[in-house]
């Protein structure tokens, strides 16, 4: 149960095995962390995170007896780690219903949290996996403004250049100032070539292009950048509505993939991002960024429970590296501080 | 970004508001629900815990019990106690940014990764440079994102603010230094410093971002937070303001649906005052915040002085006047009505101006339903832009042949072009009556466009289509402020101008 099933196709230890001669990026090797293990690594990344709730939790059961006034602490600091307010009473009516009035000591209350977190996370953990059926396998990324897209798409291509996949990265946020740039200037660091256009160019014909070129230089993967837009701007979702238009013009069952990139700082508004991003751009999996902070992610725990949304990545630190196969037990282990 | 909050709490107030007498009981209930309704947006649990014990100590005791109307009274110690978490009622002569400092003023703009730094930064330098009239250079100090620097500067030929040209393989504390001796030797007035993301626990970058603060000595120095953030802002707030003195925060995506529960625990947290709100994508998309407006906001009072403000800083006041003389004499033609629904575009839309007035959440929601969004006004605009100048200052004499050729020409069908000539013609109507004193305008306008919205309105709240009357009702029953469509009394909210007759032409213009 413990161990990480060996399934995935793409693994961070591929990703380390990079040697630095193949032109890392400037700021890995600045900080560039010592080789962990993904557990270890994913473990430093969430600790930091999960300071709180765990700190929490310590504290509120020093006393042994679970009281209701211990189960409403509990509740409150599940919410507090953004799990929502439904998911918090759910889990704590569980522990009410097993536990209320027994001995219990922290440590128990930890791996039941974790146990109960990861019983909704375990569903929903799929690793990326682009179907060589498809070639090339179209990746369309979307998510609001500053979640995070660009560089997950940097990240990504090079765990995917690392497997031997060759990459196409298509800058399609012709919207922000200089996005081009740093999608750009991620290809030149990971060898992969770019397709762009010019600012405030036509985003769908420039997903179109690159599809076409992914096709005709025979590429494995196409990952596409989109640009940033909050989910109730009915515009730009129509705007990205054309994009798939026009890329299933090349072909029906395009994209292959597209994955909704969510800042693990948000609050419950990533339900809404996930429910609307999903009901327009046919969402077909997660990457879950910005662990690294305080922010708990457990936001995706309630995603879970209401979308059953498959989650696969999780974006740990800037610099390449930092983008780890998402594994339900490891996170809700190091979201509740449970060994 | 409030409005589901809003109908969160409007939910429990609504249950409150129609008895009699409240028991302590009934009170302790809906401080219940106040509480979900606030964790549910995000709301940071220790102001939750606060706000929940400050209302209900006033609420038990003899404020509500003993007055007339204890719902009320109810909803009105909430709305004082938001307006104090949101830091007070604030005086709109104080300036938001302040700039009393030795030239050039160094303001330095500090975040997390992604939260909208880089924008604000350019958008608060257009405000400066546009309100102020002063001379500010940018500089970007972000060496760690691929292409921001890039960014900025692409900015600053966008919005035509100076930036400090690049150069490559300097650290940010060197780029601070030249930022400010450049900003000395160019005789700049301000010098915005525009940091990289950084996490509140990465030390090291912590670190270097004091060493900026330290050699640069900011005037001002602003946290740019996202309002889509969960419980953790509280967090990035307080790390932040420990460790560099943050003086002020930027709220971004506040345009987004998020319930904003961010702007509602950072202030209390920290005592940092909120400053700012970036409320869209383009660059002037910024607003002062005031925590009254925002509390009437949250609370369905609507944010009419936002909205007049708004008013008189995009309506150009030659044409307003001119309109507002034609429309004295009855005159109200296409042109006039083409040049009302730019102006509409210009100051947010549909959804931007109904956010702002009070008591429409609801129907706001119904809208979004419908999918009633500002295509309707560029469809419209161009069934204008289709005519000839004779059948814009004539429309009576749009025949089914001319009617034709102009869907043809606009895209649009025939049916669209009679829904147009009929708000026109019931705008008219009211335009004409308000000319003799009546009065409608705005409102008014809002009903047209709302009643014929997008192909017939599915099921809009009793009251709420096409009738400006109606219209009117709601907000009086709402709240009814003044001079919004009804001689209402004075009182609510300050600073309104007199007699606000709506009608968008004839706005003061307050500024100049």
């Amino acid at each position: 149960m413990t161990e990480n099933p060996s399934k995935a196709v793409w693994r961070p230890e591929s990703m380390t095995q990079l040697k630095e001669g193949n032109d890392v990026s400037a700021e890995s090797e600045e900080d560039a962390p010592k080789k962990k293990s993904l557990f270890q690594r994913m473990k430093d990344g969430l600790s930091r995170s999960t300071r709180t709730i765990t700190d929490g939790i310590t504290g509120i059961f020093t006393r042994k007896k679970l009281d209701q006034e211990t189960l409403d602490e509990l509740e409150d600091l599940l919410i507090q780690a953004d799990l929502g307010v439904d998911v918090a009473a759910d889990i704590t009516r569980t522990l009410k219903r097993d536990r209320f009035d027994k001995e219990i000591s922290d440590e128990e209350v930890k791996s039941f949290l974790a146990g109960e977190i990861a019983k909704i996370l375990k569903p929903v953990e799929k690793p990326f996996a682009p179907d060589p059926a498809h070639r090339p396998f179209v990746t369309l990324v979307v998510g609001v403004n500053g979640s995070g897209k660009t560089t997950t798409i940097g990240k990504l291509a090079k765990a995917l250049k690392a497997e031997g996949k060759s990459v196409l990265l298509a800058a399609g946020d012709t919207f922000r100032a200089a996005a081009i740039d740093q999608l750009k200037v991620w290809g030149e660091r990971i060898g992969a070539p770019v397709v762009s256009t010019r600012v405030g160019g036509d985003a769908a014909g420039l997903a179109y292009e690159a599809v076409e070129r992914g096709r005709a230089e025979n590429h494995d993967v196409v990952l596409i950048d989109t640009a940033g837009r909050l989910q109730n701007k009915t515009d730009l979702m129509a705007e990205l509505e054309k994009v798939l238009r026009v890329i299933r013009k090349l072909d029906p069952t395009a994209p292959h993939a597209t994955l909704l990139v969510l800042d693990a700082t948000t609050g419950q508004n990533a339900l809404n991002q996930v429910e609307i991003f999903g009901k327009i751009a046919g969402v077909t999996g997660l990457v879950m960024t910005k662990l690294d902070g305080t922010a708990r992610g457990g936001i995706l725990v309630a995603i879970a429970k209401r979308f059953a949304m498959p989650v696969h990545m999780i974006g740990v630190g800037e610099g390449a590296d930092d983008l780890q196969v998402f594994d339900a037990e490891a996170f809700s282990r190091a979201i509740t501080g449970a060994r | 970004m409030f409005e589901n909050l809003t109908g969160r709490l409007g939910d429990v107030f609504s249950k409150l508001t129609g008895r009699g007498a409240l028991s302590e009981k009934d009170v302790d209930e809906a401080m219940r629900e106040v509480r979900r309704a606030l964790l549910e947006a995000d709301v940071a649990l220790p102001v939750v815990k606060s706000f929940i014990d400050k209302v209900k100590t006033r609420a038990i005791g003899h404020e509500v019990v003993k007055s007339v109307s204890p719902g009320q009274q109810v909803i009105k110690i909430v709305h004082d106690e938001l307006v104090e978490m949101l830091g007070g009622a604030s005086s709109p002569d104080e300036p938001v940014i302040s700039l009393q400092a030795v030239r050039p003023v160094p303001i330095m703009m500090v975040g997390l990764q992604g939260s909208g730094k880089t924008t604000s930064t350019a958008k608060i330098a257009r405000r400066l440079a546009e309100r102020e009239k002063v001379k500010v250079l940018m500089a970007s100090l972000d060496t760690r994102r691929p292409a921001a620097q890039e960014q900025l500067r692409v900015l600053g030929e966008q919005t035509g603010i100076a930036t400090l040209p690049i150069v490559a393989g300097q650290n940010p504390v060197q780029i601070a230094r030249r930022a400010i001796e450049a900003g000395r030797l160019g005789g700049y007035d301000v010098v915005m410093l525009d940091t990289a993301g950084r996490t509140h626990i990465d030390e090291a970058l912590m670190a270097e971002m004091a060493e900026v603060r330290d050699v640069t000595n900011p005037h001002e120095i602003l946290l740019v937070t996202d309002s889509l953030t969960g419980q953790d802002a509280v967090n990035v707030a307080r790390q932040f303001k420990e460790r560099i003195d943050v003086t002020g925060i930027i709220l971004t995506r506040v345009d987004g649906d998020g319930r904003g529960g961010a702007a509602l625990s950072m202030r209390a947290v920290t005592g940092v005052p909120i400053k700012l709100l970036g409320t869209g994508e383009k660059l002037d998309a910024l607003e002062d915040f005031r925590a009254e407006r925002v509390a009437g906001r949250i609370l369905g009072m609507g944010d009419v002085v936002s909205l007049v403000e708004r008013a008189a800083e995009t309506i150009d006041a030659e044409k307003a006047n001119r309109i507002a003389k034609k429309m004295k004499k009855g005159e109200f033609d296409l042109d006039d009505l083409s040049e009302q629904l730019s102006q509409m575009a210009r100051m947010g839309g549909i959804k931007g101006v109904m956010s702002m007035l009070p008591g429409i959440a609801k129907a706001q929601k119904q809208m979004a339903d419908a999918n009633l969004d500002d295509k309707v006004i560029k469809r419209q605009t161009a069934i204008i832009s289709s005519m000839t100048k004779i059948e814009r200052r004539n429309p009576k004499i749009l025949d089914a042949r001319r009617k034709r050729r102009i869907a043809a020409g606009s895209g649009t069908e025939v049916s669209e072009i009679n829904k147009l000539l009929k708000m026109h013609r019931q705008m008219a109507d009211v335009l004409k009556m308000m000319g003799k004193g009546g009065r409608g305008g705005l409102a008014g306008m809002l009903g047209k466009m709302v009643g014929m919205g997008g192909g017939g309105m599915p099921e809009m709240p009793a009251g709420m289509p096409g009738d400006p009357k109606a219209l009117q009702d709601m907000m009086k029953s709402a709240g009814g402020f003044p001079g919004l469509g009804g001689p209402g009394k004075p009182g609510g909210l300050p600073g309104l101008p007199k007699g606000f007759p709506g009608g968008l032409p004839g706005l003061p213009s307050k500024k100049k």
